[in-house]
């Protein structure tokens, strides 16, 4: 077996550019380790020298593969490490891990998709794809919470994709200053109000564990079951290939097993406290 | 039929291996406890000693023999040589606006583990699995896993933890050596029968003194081993384990046990299955290089469930279950194998005596069906 | 004249009421439109009525303790605006406006208030509508407080 590479050594990759999106989170663009290609939904481990190694979901459109892009929100030190780090820098790779959204099971039904805060960014690819393939799918609602109009991401992109007739891209936030023209509330009021047929369609969930749970109990009201439900779950991570036990819920690895998983592979255990 | 080793022989195995390239590493006495460490000689073994074993409890005691193996396990196991403690994963260095990385290149020590048990045996192929995975390699595990040679013991007493004959894992050595000894006493005889489970071991066994056992010797090998299956020190039912803890998730008996459990992590660490790892940064003062360490973890720290915003598993309840659950149940989703072998490590070195055998039975007796 | 009847029928909110107790409201009910920009509210104000949204958007504002107007909700299409009049001492407690061109159809308190009295079933039908909706707000205005995104952590 000797040849196969040190899952635990992380490629270099220099930082092509970092584009501010809010007071704390910052896109970043690597250039990728050669051979590199991912699927929406998998993320990477991202080593800053010295600092430490923290798990990114890739942000980017999974068509273009001249770019590696990861939305990062600067919470603890590893992540605002990365956060000071200038165009021209680099920083570890090592990816792509995990399982993906599986948009071919989406492929003919519609979809909606449930983002919080940065969860959005795990997301970003799936609308990328999903907008080249446009006649693949039914309707297509992007329902996006976060706390302020000052933490929302993409805000460019995002407008861009408001003014499209094809995607019903909705946002809310938990409170705003009178002049604010969108939505206040929690996001469970945009599935509500989202258009779809609970038969024939597959949601796609990114975001805190207790917003996911009311999104789930929303959509089972309307008529979804779990099988049509995926979500992906975050644990603390050391290792993303299955050797630290870090990442455990239940009997699922999230990092190998997840980070997405169909809701009924993670039943009867989601959503009871301290797994 | 087995060969014969006599006991005043042993030291040439031991030499044999040793001229062969090996560190052996074997049990020793050392702090009032039997280790496991590098040997020169037979008198490195804890020749004449046994342990006591019971919750919370471990006692070394003179025998009245002269046995070289007649104790069990003790609080080291094989994979602080397999799985080690502490290991460098690589080194880092500054240059111009970014860095290199520089891999590890270690020099894998040869091992010859002397005096495996054969529920080690049975931890080491559970190793394997996690470690050497379809997928993915953990590089330092798989370089030293490929090299050891291995002795078997089997066991001719059980110890008052033990309890490999519920898990299916001893106490007879089945696969995974390269030779392997039963120790007979027999009046005034001492010897032991060997068998030879590889290519590797049949070269080692043709270079030291041995002959062909009579039908009599043989026997009582056999038989010295047939008694250590009913001298287990513990029992544990695993009829339906799997589900049975599914279902139990929210048991009251996890709140019983938490009362008691120091979350300590004594258990994980002495336990030859328990893989868990972390990581840690290091920069020299100047911040010039950097390293980064792989050490063992626990799951029963605080730290080890941590995601931005606080501790996933906060209680002392939600860490020992997930221990629990994790050996005896989703081990068995992930691994195809239960993560416990029933050497009662966990048992023996628990400050407060928890015992895993004796929780399943709680769980069971009073499951509250619905 | 048409009656506003089946333009009631078909909002959520009564999809679920029996034909007769809908006939009973409609003489409560009337067409109301709001260009954008316009009070429908006032905090303080009496409450003498509730709205179903046909179309648009609604927010709601209170008073920040920095004395800033803060929405602390927007209702749009097919949700139901103001429960003040149904508990004394029917003021409203949020200032509501509307943030695009708003129509809606607005029930008036006081004469459902009347017919409640006479018909404690249809009462109890409008009640169990509120209910629901309450608990759904209060659960989302939880959630809003708890600051889940973990920003300000
Ligand atoms: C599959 C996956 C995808 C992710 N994708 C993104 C993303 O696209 N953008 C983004 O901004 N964040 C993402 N995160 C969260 C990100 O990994 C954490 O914010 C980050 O680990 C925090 O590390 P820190 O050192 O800055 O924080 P500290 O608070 O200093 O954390 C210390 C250590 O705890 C662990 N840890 C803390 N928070 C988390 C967490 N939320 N998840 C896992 N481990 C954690 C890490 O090992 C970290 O090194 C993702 C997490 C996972 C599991
Ligand atoms: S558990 Fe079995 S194999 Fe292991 S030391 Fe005890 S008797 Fe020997
Ligand atoms: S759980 Fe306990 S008995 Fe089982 S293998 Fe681990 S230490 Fe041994
Ligand atoms: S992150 Fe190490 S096992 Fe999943």
């Amino acid at each position: 077996m000797l040849g196969r590479a040190n899952p635990m050594l992380p490629m270099i990759c220099g930082i092509e550019r970092v584009k501010r999106e809010t007071h704390d989170t910052f896109t970043f663009e690597l250039t990728p380790p050669c051979d590199y290609s991912f699927a929406p939904g998998q993320f990477n481990m991202l080593y800053v020298f010295g600092v430490g190694e923290v798990a990114i979901s890739v942000s980017g459109d999974p068509s273009k593969k001249e770019a590696l892009v990861h939305t990062i929100r600067a919470v603890g030190s590893v992540t605002k490490a990365i956060c000071k780090l200038k165009g021209g820098g680099s920083v570890g790779v090592r990816g792509a891990f995990g399982s993906d959204w599986q948009i071919d099971k989406a492929v003919g039904k519609d979809v909606v998709l449930v983002a919080g805060g940065i969860g959005l960014a795990p997301l970003r690819p799936v609308i990328y794809h999903i907008l080249a393939n446009r006649a693949e799918f039914g309707r297509v609602s992007v329902l996006y919470g976060t706390r302020t109009t000052g933490d929302l991401v993409f805000r460019r992109e995002i407008e861009q994709w408001r003014g499209r007739f094809d995607l019903d891209f909705e946002v809310t936030v938990d409170t705003a200053s009178a002049d604010w023209r969108g939505d206040v509330g929690f996001v469970t009021t945009l599935i509500r109000k989202a258009s779809f047929d609970p038969l024939e369609t597959v949601a796609m969930l990114c975001g805190p564990e207790i917003m996911m749970r009311f999104s789930i109990a929303e959509l089972k009201k309307l008529g979804l079951t779990s099988e049509q439900i995926f979500v992906s779950m975050e644990r603390n991570m050391k290792c993303a290939v299955g050797f630290c036990g870090h990442c455990q819920f239940g009997p699922a690895f999230v990092c190998r097993d997840g980070p997405v998983f169909r809701l009924d592979h993670l039943e009867p255990l989601f959503g009871k406290h301290e797994i | 039929m087995p060969d014969i080793l006599e006991s005043k022989n042993l030291q040439q195995l031991i030499e044999v291996l040793s001229a062969d390239g090996y560190r052996v590493v074997a049990p020793t006495v050392r702090d009032n406890a039997i280790i496991y460490d590098e040997i020169a000689t037979v008198a490195d073994l804890p020749k004449g000693w046994t342990d006591k074993q019971d919750g919370g409890n471990y006692r070394l005691e003179k025998r009245k023999d002269d046995a070289f193996f007649g104790y069990n396990v003790g609080p080291h196991s094989w994979k602080k040589f397999l799985h080690p403690p502490v290991t460098r994963l690589f080194r880092a260095k500054l240059e111009g606006n970014g860095f290199q990385v520089v891999p590890e290149v270690e020099e894998t020590p040869d091992f010859a583990f002397f005096g495996v048990r054969s529920c080690e045996l049975h931890a080491i192929a559970i190793h394997d699995r996690v470690l050497i995975d379809e997928q993915f390699v953990d590089p330092v595990y798989q370089a030293r896993r490929e090299k050891i040679f291995t002795v078997a013991v089997n066991c001719g007493q059980a110890g008052g933890t033990c309890f490999c004959v519920s898990m299916n894992t001893g106490p007879k050595a089945s696969f995974g050596y390269d030779i392997v000894l039963t120790e007979v006493l027999d009046g005034e005889r001492h010897y032991f029968t060997v068998e030879t489970g590889s290519e590797k071991g049949a070269e080692v066994m043709s270079k030291i003194p041995l002959r062909k056992a009579e039908a009599e010797e043989s026997e009582t090998a056999e038989k010295i081993v047939a008694e250590t299956v009913l001298q287990m020190g513990r029992y544990l039912d695993t009829t339906g384990i799997r589900d049975l803890l599914i279902r139990n998730y929210d048991h009251p008996r996890w709140d019983e046990v938490a009362s008691r459990c120091l979350t300590c992590a004594n258990c994980t660490m002495v336990c030859p299955t328990c893989f868990c790892s972390t990581v840690e940064d290091v920069t020299d003062l100047k911040g010039h290089a950097a390293e980064r360490w792989r050490k063992w973890d626990s799951c029963f720290t605080l730290d080890f469930s941590y995601i931005h915003g606080g501790n996933v598993r906060s209680s002392a309840k939600s860490r020992y279950r997930q221990w629990m659950t994790h050996k005896l149940s989703a081990w068995i989703d992930q691994f195809e194998t239960s993560g416990c072998v029933g050497c009662g490590r966990c048992i023996t070195w628990c400050p407060t005596g928890i015992d895993i055998t004796e929780e399943v039975r709680a769980i069971r007796e009073t499951e509250v069906s619905d | 004249m048409e009656t506003l009847e089946p333009i009631l029928a078909e909002h959520p909110f009564f999809r679920e009421l029996a034909r007769p107790d809908l006939h009973l409201l409609v003489g409560c009910a009337s067409n109301v439109v709001f260009e954008a920009g316009t009070t429908i509210f006032r905090e303080g104000e009496d409450a003498d009525s509730f709205y179903l949204i046909r179309q648009g958007k609604v927010a709601l504002e209170a008073e920040s303790p920095e004395r800033h107007s803060v929405i602390v909700q927007t209702l749009g299409k097919g949700e139901v605006l103001g429960w003040s009049w149904l508990v004394p001492p029917y003021h409203w407690c949020f200032d509501a406006k509307a943030v695009d061109l708003t129509r809606a159809i607005a029930l008036n308190g006081k004469c459902l208030r009347e017919k409640c009295d006479e018909n404690p079933r249809l009462g109890y039908e409008l009640l169990k509508g509120f209910a629901r909706i309450m608990a759904e707000r209060l659960q989302a205005a939880r959630m809003q407080m708890l600051d889940i995104y973990g920003t300000n952590t």
